[in-house]
């Protein structure tokens, strides 16, 4: 679409660029897994709840990426990967192509000073016996800034996310669930990030106050350039916001793709079941629309649906979908779908696709249509291939379901 | 479809707390018929819980306070002794409420549970209380409820929860089925599901289902009336209809401007109502929404009657000092307040 769209084809070089066109944020791959331990006293591990299992995306300044998913599929857990809260099992960060992912404590700081987070529950992510002013001046402190910089600073940021200056010294439960959410937006605020990671920020508010903290959100971006992932469990609030969106389903990417276009043009049958399960505030249009109510729930992490992870409840579901897991095909505009079925593309489209590079590595070559994705020639690989360091669990489910 | 079931009239709630006493609804009244889906929709604190939970005697306390009526089969519920109000509770109006880990036992059986609320009212032997309760869970789509019934609640996934509270809900047959917010803690796509449930309980049943909400997608799809609460009164009623294609209040043109939709490309600004709602213990003078409203004038300083307005819909009611024909140019001037189509149809 436009030329400052994130460019979703292919990573750039790792190298340090001082131009516009470094990415700000990369994942290559990355994975958590939780392990499952068995009971018994030694405590073997005898699985993993693939919570995040290989996801790639590039994000550039001041670029906003929405990740939209169930509970359930990962999406805070990919949250709190991407601000280093946890370090990921597999896979690649980068943060302005600084390889980050197995920095410790010490070498994290700078990085911790540019990615901020701000959480879904503004009550329990606030602490009750801190006064406002602490919780917003701690960060300033903990990067090095004296005490009566921070103090003006704290004044300066409350005032500019809407609160009043003469609150600082109010504990939070003085305050109403937006007010409190701007105070964790104020603390996000408080280290002149780069970044921040908005792991549901609005779900908890009512939809009066959902459009205030948004109109909120939206101006510090213009204002400050920051970039923003945005993680939300429906496609209606992060509409407002994002230049991509990712739809995210038991811990891999179903689709990305430029905002507009998704709500457009779904390609993948998730992202038009998510799309279409959402009721519109439109009585008549909501009875004239067609429904397709997806049945069943989403399967058990620990052991995902072999193939496309969709299959189990996808009605367009075929026998090659438990079998070969789907790349994700990049359509004509940067739109990624990881599906053997796609909707709403032609033939022609379908033909012009190619295999991202931001496929997992556990995916295989087949393209839709039957089309074999890989270097002219080369055969259709039976089993997907792959490459050390990343799960083999989609393989050992190879043939179930 | 015409008979009336729950008539509500000039219910009034109120708690005293430290702080004085909190009127959490004032003066609010509406009907409930037979297969219809009545929806109630404010923000939090705009006393729409509170409403339900007083038809189900779950408000009393020592410390709170009612007036006005409450009349199921033209039986009293909000003065009611206990003992009559535990023989109406769970056979005549049963409740669903929003969080199903909550509101179940984690330590008893679900079938266990059911069976319990059924022999609470019937003289019925254990084992077709049971058997009963297997072919509820069945009836709400729990899959393989025969085994499912020995299961406790902790093993069920959200959406399978919010089924058990139905089947749970549905045991005696209630004529009235009160629904608060039993999606919220739900995915979409569960949602829909569950949202299909209850729908048939209304069209199919006959049941007159009170569904309380914040989530206008959801009023859109689900209800038939509509009303609209803030600050403990109602301040707009009507069909679903009436309320999305002219709305009269100006908080409700506000919840209708500031939602979200997955169908349309956003505005640049989503238009969001200035201000926080008022405190309950120190309600404003005169209309509730005054201190929000851009429209506010002199007369706003009184509280207007919730009347009808339009002598065209004898059904659409709102409490607000406008004109109609002022409140259309204001609505239709200021833009997206309302739905930008169908507004002037």
């Amino acid at each position: 679409m436009t030329e400052n769209e994130p460019t979703a084809a292919g990573s750039q070089p790792a190298g340090q660029q001082p131009t516009g066109q470094q990415p700000l944020l990369q994942a290559e791959h990355v994975q958590l897994l939780f392990p499952v331990r068995s009971g018994d006293l030694i405590g073997r591990t005898i699985g993993a709840v693939h919570a995040v299992d290989d996801v790639s995306f590039s994000l550039a300044e001041g670029q906003t990426l929405g990740i939209v998913g169930e509970s359930g599929c990962g999406k805070s857990t990919l949250a709190r990967c991407l601000v280093r809260l946890l370090e990921p099992t597999g896979g690649t960060l980068r943060f302005h192509g600084t390889d980050i992912t197995h920095f410790g404590r010490k070498p994290l700081q700078p990085f911790r000073r540019e990615v901020q987070l701000v959480f879904q529950d503004p009550v329990s992510s606030l602490n009750p016996r801190k006064r406002v002013g602490q919780i917003v001046g701690t960060p300033m402190r903990l990067h090095g800034m004296n005490r009566g910089k921070a103090t003006s600073r704290v004044r300066e940021l409350l005032e500019r996310v809407g609160l009043n200056p003469e609150h600082v010294n109010r504990f939070p439960h003085e305050f109403s669930g937006g007010q409190r959410q701007r105070i964790g937006v104020a603390r996000a605020l408080a280290t002149n990030p780069r970044l921040i990671v908005l792991d549901e920020p609005v779900s908890a508010l009512d939809v009066s106050i959902q459009a205030q903290v948004i109109n909120l959100l939206d101006d510090l971006q213009d204002e400050l350039g920051l970039s923003y992932v945005f993680i939300a469990h429906d496609l209606s609030v992060v509409r407002h916001f994002s230049d991509q969106i990712a739809v995210m389903y038991l811990g891999k990417f179903m689709e990305v793709s430029p905002a507009a276009e998704l709500y457009r043009k779904p390609i993948h049958p998730y992202t038009e079941a998510l799309l279409s399960a959402i009721p519109i505030p439109d009585p008549r249009e909501n009875r004239a629309r067609e429904r397709r109510v997806v049945s069943g729930e989403p399967p058990n992490p620990i052991a995902p649906p072999s193939g496309c992870r969709f299959h189990t409840r996808c009605p367009r579901a075929t026998e090659v979908c438990a079998n070969a897991e789907p790349p994700l095909a990049e359509y004509a505009g940067g739109h990624l779908a990881a599906c053997h079925h796609p909707l709403n593309v032609s033939p022609a489209e379908i033909a012009a696709a190619s295999r991202s590079p931001f496929s997992p590595l556990s995916a295989g070559a087949l393209m839709p249509g039957g089309r074999d994705g890989a270097a002219p020639g080369s055969p259709v690989p039976e089993v997907p291939s792959v490459t050390a360091g990343t799960s083999k669990a989609p393989d050992s489910q190879e043939g179930a379901g | 479809m015409n008979e009336q079931l729950l008539e509500i009239e000039d219910l009034e709630v109120s708690f005293a707390t430290e702080d004085g006493l909190l009127r959490a609804v004032s003066g609010v009244s509406f009907t409930v018929s037979r297969g219809e889906t009545v929806a109630i929709v404010g923000e939090s604190g705009s006393g729409k819980s509170v409403t339900v939970m007083t038809l189900m005697g779950l408000t009393r306390s020592p410390n709170s306070h009612f007036a006005g009526t409450a009349r199921l089969h033209g039986e009293d519920l909000v003065d009611a002794p206990e003992h009559e109000l535990e023989a109406i509770r769970g056979k005549e109006i049963a409740m669903i409420f929003q969080d199903p880990i909550s509101a179940l036992s984690p330590v008893q059986r679900v079938g266990a549970q059911i069976v319990e609320q059924i022999r609470a009212h019937e003289k019925i032997s254990k084992a077709d209380a049971l058997d009963r309760a297997i072919e509820l869970m069945g009836r709400v789509g729990i899959p393989n409820a025969k085994e499912r019934v020995r299961a406790y609640p902790h093993e069920f996934s959200g959406g399978m929860r919010q089924r058990v509270m139905i089947a749970m809900a549905l045991s005696l047959s209630p004529s009235v089925l009160i629904a608060d917010e039993p999606t919220t803690a739900l995915d979409v796509t569960i949602q829909a599901q569950i949202l299909d449930e209850i729908r048939r309980l209304s069209t199919e049943d006959d049941k007159g289902v009170i569904f309380v909400t914040h989530d206008l997608g959801v009023v859109a799809d689900i209800a038939d009336r509509v009303l609209v609460m803030y600050a403990g009164r109602l301040v707009e009623q009507g069909t679903v209809d009436e309320i999305f294609y002219d709305p009269q209040h100006p908080y409700t043109w506000g919840l209708l401007g500031s939602v979200t939709r997955v169908d349309r490309d956003p505005p640049r600004r989503l238009p969001a109502i200035p201000g926080q709602p008022p405190s309950l213990v120190q309600a404003p003078r005169g209309c509730p929404f005054q201190p929000r409203c851009p429209h506010a004038f002199d007369r706003c300083q009184e509280l207007p009657p919730l009347a009808i307005q339009l002598p065209e819909a004898p059904g659409h009611l709102d409490r607000c000092w406008l004109e109609p024909s002022v409140k259309r140019a204001k609505r239709e001037a200021s833009g997206r307040i309302g739905l930008t189509e169908g507004a002037a149809s």
